[in-house]
């Protein structure tokens, strides 16, 4: 056991301050440190993408990042999504259109896909595919998580100024 | 088997049935809020590792962990040691078979031989994962290594290396008297084959094979135990059945099933891998030894490489038809693995392979064969998938043959009500005719395919729904709304579809039943999430249920009233007598009002038998005949669902099971190595489909009422990955003229067949 480095990150919009030893992933920290379970582990070696978070805009495996590595840095969780009791657009397509049966990917997917849509606010279906083709899902097929993509992307546009 | 008790109410329309509300649990799952097993933090809680072994085969000469007890941080060891003395002592895991208990110890920790790389040897508890994991490896295990054996055929040579030395092939309940690695042979057959084959004008005979794959769940396997001083243990755990879960550690702790208690978490996926105990047994142990609560959670390639995965096999199947595609005879050979211990999923494999035809003459061996791989475990109709990719090519080159439309030749000979399977069973109605009916109309068999290297294949496919036990109970508040409990792990949105046939029964709204899957110690016996079974059998517990509640609902206002309960008309949740009316939720008030006893109700049920759900799959395919990569243009699946309550979650079933299908059929397996050892134990090297890999999935609902449900439910689970490995490839033989016989249909392995068709 090697000696924990301080380290003060933005999460969720909130200063957060924790102790983290050299090897621990920023999932580690996440989950196990600041209690935030949200992001799952699928395979920690960045495979599934269940463990996607926001990383300074970026959608990134947190498991493939390094706890020392958020010094400074802004993180957006799933827990993050939601505002004062009101789901956000995308949260709000994935139960209306049943994207998802068992949930454990559904954070990772849901961070994926507002990445997605923040950065191309209209994409087509080969674009959604190819941006969520880091996040596996076992029990959906795809079919209706596509198809939530499609349908936040179009409440979004509607909401947009 | 066939359950005959008619209990179909033949209703016409539905209130909440068949709609598509918002899934209860659903705020909880899109916000991160929803707790999985991984995600409790429970207070002095220590973390658990496994060493796991090597080789493929080896006998355990020595085990020495004294030097894992120094490092600091550690609390706890365990080996098989650790486990009372397991008598051949026998579970019932349904759909899983029958496990015997010293063999499932031995897979949780291994006794005396490894017989996988990656079989689980022992385990340690202490401060941090990290500290488990360095510890693990200062461990010192002496192997003496043994020959191994991973493909199903090589296992069956006389000269294989045997796995248990102790077992005789079973046959027919009598046992054989040499050491082999078959440890049962199994026989259906009915009428006379020998005469069949002799009537038939065409004959078509193929040999078939496939690789292991696995179910794949996004949540590797964890659970979280706390063995008190009191001898009570606790289990926070990831399970498709928290009273199975229960029944087997109990077993195999020696403990009765009343001191533990099994707390079923939110569960990141199954398919039939999260039924037998891998963790458990040995964080319970590893609790009881160091007095805290001991996490455990596997590694993605112990995943792989310790948990089941479904069986490589190799099938055999001939089938005779008439000039005009009468079929009169079938004989299948199939040989699935088990793995390292006897029980696989030949037995439902043998029942499958011509479940979906009318065939007066036919034959069935099949064969249960260790190897040295994890212990198979079922996988979403267990063995029927790979018997499909046999039976269903068959049918296929014999329909080409005979000059006969595909969909018409499954007509002429499809499985209906009447029709006897080959291992005995007759069919009550069935939705097998409808289904076909419902490809051949559908927009996708109606549009022409064009274009070069392209093809279109179809394929049926079959599974049972089980009945067995269910509970729940109920309690009706102040203001109306039913607070369900019950026992059923909900992995794909089934606390709803429960929730919706009480609220259908009662006349209320989906989202006046709260449904909560509740601990071991909280609802009556329920038999796991499987085997199609839950929004059936369930379901069927849940309307009980809420006659119960309207029974008790009737009397507090016969009370209210001064009537009798028998004068009372309940219509669509509205109470009425003699001029009076309330509503389910007046009422609910009054009873509370008139400080009248609570309304709280009961079901349990145990549906005997099982009954049956079919599925007609469509795929057009590319195939680059550069690189043999195979691309789905367009897929449809339409299933038999009798009645789709959740019509939105029965078509995720459906699509699910396509894709899961369709990696099956065109990248996964288990990759060896000449060691025997599995090369591509990651989600990177294994390579599920992505979105990318996948077009929309069409679903057509089609609904025969199942006449042993009261709204006519079928489950539609499993029978959905059945199909898609035989239908793409008749899709590859339609775009390339090849016959691909065994799975993947990789693309080097198209590619070479492509290239040596010429």
């Amino acid at each position: 056991m090697s000696k924990k480095t301080h380290v003060t990150a933005t999460l969720n919009g909130e200063t957060v301050e924790f102790l983290c030893e050299p090897r621990h992933s920023l999932l580690e920290v996440l989950r196990d440190t600041l209690q935030m379970t949200g992001a799952k582990e699928g395979c920690n070696n960045g495979n599934c993408g269940a463990c996607t978070v926001m990383l300074n805009g970026r959608p990134v495996n947190s498991c493939l990042v390094l706890g020392v590595e958020a010094e400074g840095a802004t993180l957006e969780t799933v827990e993050g999504i939601a505002s004062h009791a009101h789901l956000h657009p995308i949260q709000q397509c994935f139960l209306e259109g049943a994207a998802l049966q068992c949930g454990i990917c559904t954070p990772g997917f849901l961070i994926a896909a507002k990445a997605l849509l923040e950065q191309n606010p209209n994409p087509s279906e080969h674009e959604i595919r190819f941006k969520l083709a880091n996040n596996l899902c076992r029990c959906t097929g795809y079919d209706k998580i596509v198809k939530a993509v499609q349908a936040a992307a179009l409440e979004l546009q509607k909401a947009a100024p | 088997m066939a359950h005959t008790e008619e209990l179909y109410l033949g209703k016409k329309s539905y209130n909440v049935i068949g709609t598509r509300p918002i899934r209860h649990d659903g705020a909880d799952k899109v916000t991160g809020k929803a707790v999985y097993t991984s995600d409790l933090h429970l207070p002095n809680l220590a973390h658990g590792k496994i060493l796991r072994s090597p080789h493929a085969h080896a006998r355990i000469k020595s085990i020495d962990v004294s030097e894992a007890l120094q490092v600091p941080g550690v609390f706890a060891v365990v080996t098989h040691d650790d486990f009372p003395d397991l008598e051949n002592k026998v579970a019932n895991l349904g759909e899983a078979g029958m496990v015997n208990l010293l063999e499932l110890g031995a897979n949780c920790l291994a006794k005396g031989k490894v017989l996988y790389k990656g079989h689980a040897v022992a385990a340690v508890a202490a401060a941090s994962t990290h500290v488990a994991e360095e510890a693990v490896l200062k461990i010192k295990v002496e192997y003496e290594v043994l020959p191994s054996v991973t493909w199903v055929l090589d296992a069956m040579a006389p000269t294989a290396p045997i796995l248990h030395e102790n077992l005789r092939t079973d046959f027919m309940g009598k046992k054989e008297d040499k050491p082999t690695n078959v440890a049962l042979h199994l026989q259906f057959e009915k009428g006379n084959i020998a005469e069949g084959f002799q009537s038939a004008d065409v004959i078509v005979e193929r040999e078939f094979k496939t690789a292991s794959v696995h179910q794949g769940y996004i949540e590797p396997h964890v659970t979280v135990a706390l063995w008190n001083e009191d001898s009570r243990l606790k289990i926070w755990t990831s399970t498709q059945g928290s009273f199975v879960c229960r029944q087997q550690v109990a077993e195999l702790l020696g403990i009765a099933v009343s001191q533990c208690v099994v707390v079923p978490c939110e569960i990141g996926g199954g398919f039939g891998g999260k039924i037998a105990v891998y963790l458990e047994p040995v964080a319970a142990l590893l609790s009881r030894k160091c007095g805290r609560p001991v996490k455990m959670s596997m590694q993605r390639n112990e995943v792989f490489e310790g948990t089941g995965p479904t069986p490589g096999s190799f099938m055999r199947v001939k089938i005779g038809a008439k000039k005009d595609g009468t079929l009169v005879a079938g004989e299948a050979w199939l040989a699935y693995d088990c793995g390292g211990f006897p029980g696989g999923v030949i037995g439902p494999g043998c029942m499958c392979v011509f479940s979906c035809y009318e065939f007066p003459n036919a034959k069935v061996d099949g064969f249960d064969v260790l190897n040295n791989k994890p212990h198979t475990q079922a996988y979403r109709a267990p063995g029927a998938t790979q018997a499909a990719f046999a039976c269903e090519q068959v049918i296929d080159e014999l329909a080409a043959k005979l000059n006969i439309d595909p969909i018409e030749f499954r007509l002429k000979n499809a499985a209906k009500e009447g029709t006897r399977r080959v291992d005995g069973p007759v069919y009550p109605r069935v939705g097998f005719i409808e289904c076909l009916e419902a490809a051949k109309n559908s927009p996708h068999w109606k549009t022409p395919l064009t274009g070069k290297n392209r093809g279109r294949g179809i394929a049926a496919g079959f599974w049972f729904n089980i009945g067995c036990a269910s509970s729940c109970s109920a309690s009706v508040n102040d203001d109306g709304r039913v607070t369900l409990v019950e026992g059923s792990t909900d992995i794909g949105g089934s606390r709803t579809s429960i929730a919706m046939q009480l609220a259908e029964t009662l006349g209320i709204g989906a989202h006046d039943v709260q449904p909560q899957v509740a601990d071991t110690d909280s609802v009556g016996y329920t038999f796991l999430t499987g085997g199609s079974r839950v929004t059936f059998a369930t379901g069927l517990a849940a309307y009980q249920l809420g006659l119960d509640l309207q029974g008790q609902m009737k009397q507090r206002a016969a009370e209210i009233w001064g009537c009798g309960a028998d004068t009372i008309k309940v219509e669509n949740g509205n109470y009425s007598h003699n001029g009076h009316t309330l509503s389910f939720k007046q009422l609910a008030a009054k009873v509370a009002e008139n400080g009248l006893p609570p309304v709280v109700g009961r079901a349990s049920v145990a549906p005997e038998g099982s009954t049956n759900a079919f599925g007609v799959h469509i795929a057009d395919v590319e195939v680059d005949p550069e690189t043999g990569k195979v691309t789905v243009l367009r897929y449809t699946s339409v299933q038999d669902a009798g009645k789709a309550i959740h019509p939105s979650y029965v078509e995720g079933q459906l699509q699910g099971g396509a894709v899961q299908g369709i990696g099956w059929a065109l990248n996964e397996e288990y990759f060896y190595d000449d060691k025997n050892q599995m090369r591509n134990a990651s989600f990177l090297d294994y390579r599920m489909p992505t979105c990318l890999d996948v077009p929309m999935i069409e679903t057509i609902i089609v609904e025969v009422p199942n006449p042993t449900h009261p709204y006519g439910v079928r489950g539609v689970g499993e029978t959905p990955i059945v199909a898609p490995p035989a239908t793409i490839a008749n899709a590859v033989h339609a775009a390339t003229g090849c016959r691909m016989t065994s799975l993947p249909i990789s693309p080097p392995v198209l590619w070479k067949a492509i290239s040596t068709k010429a």
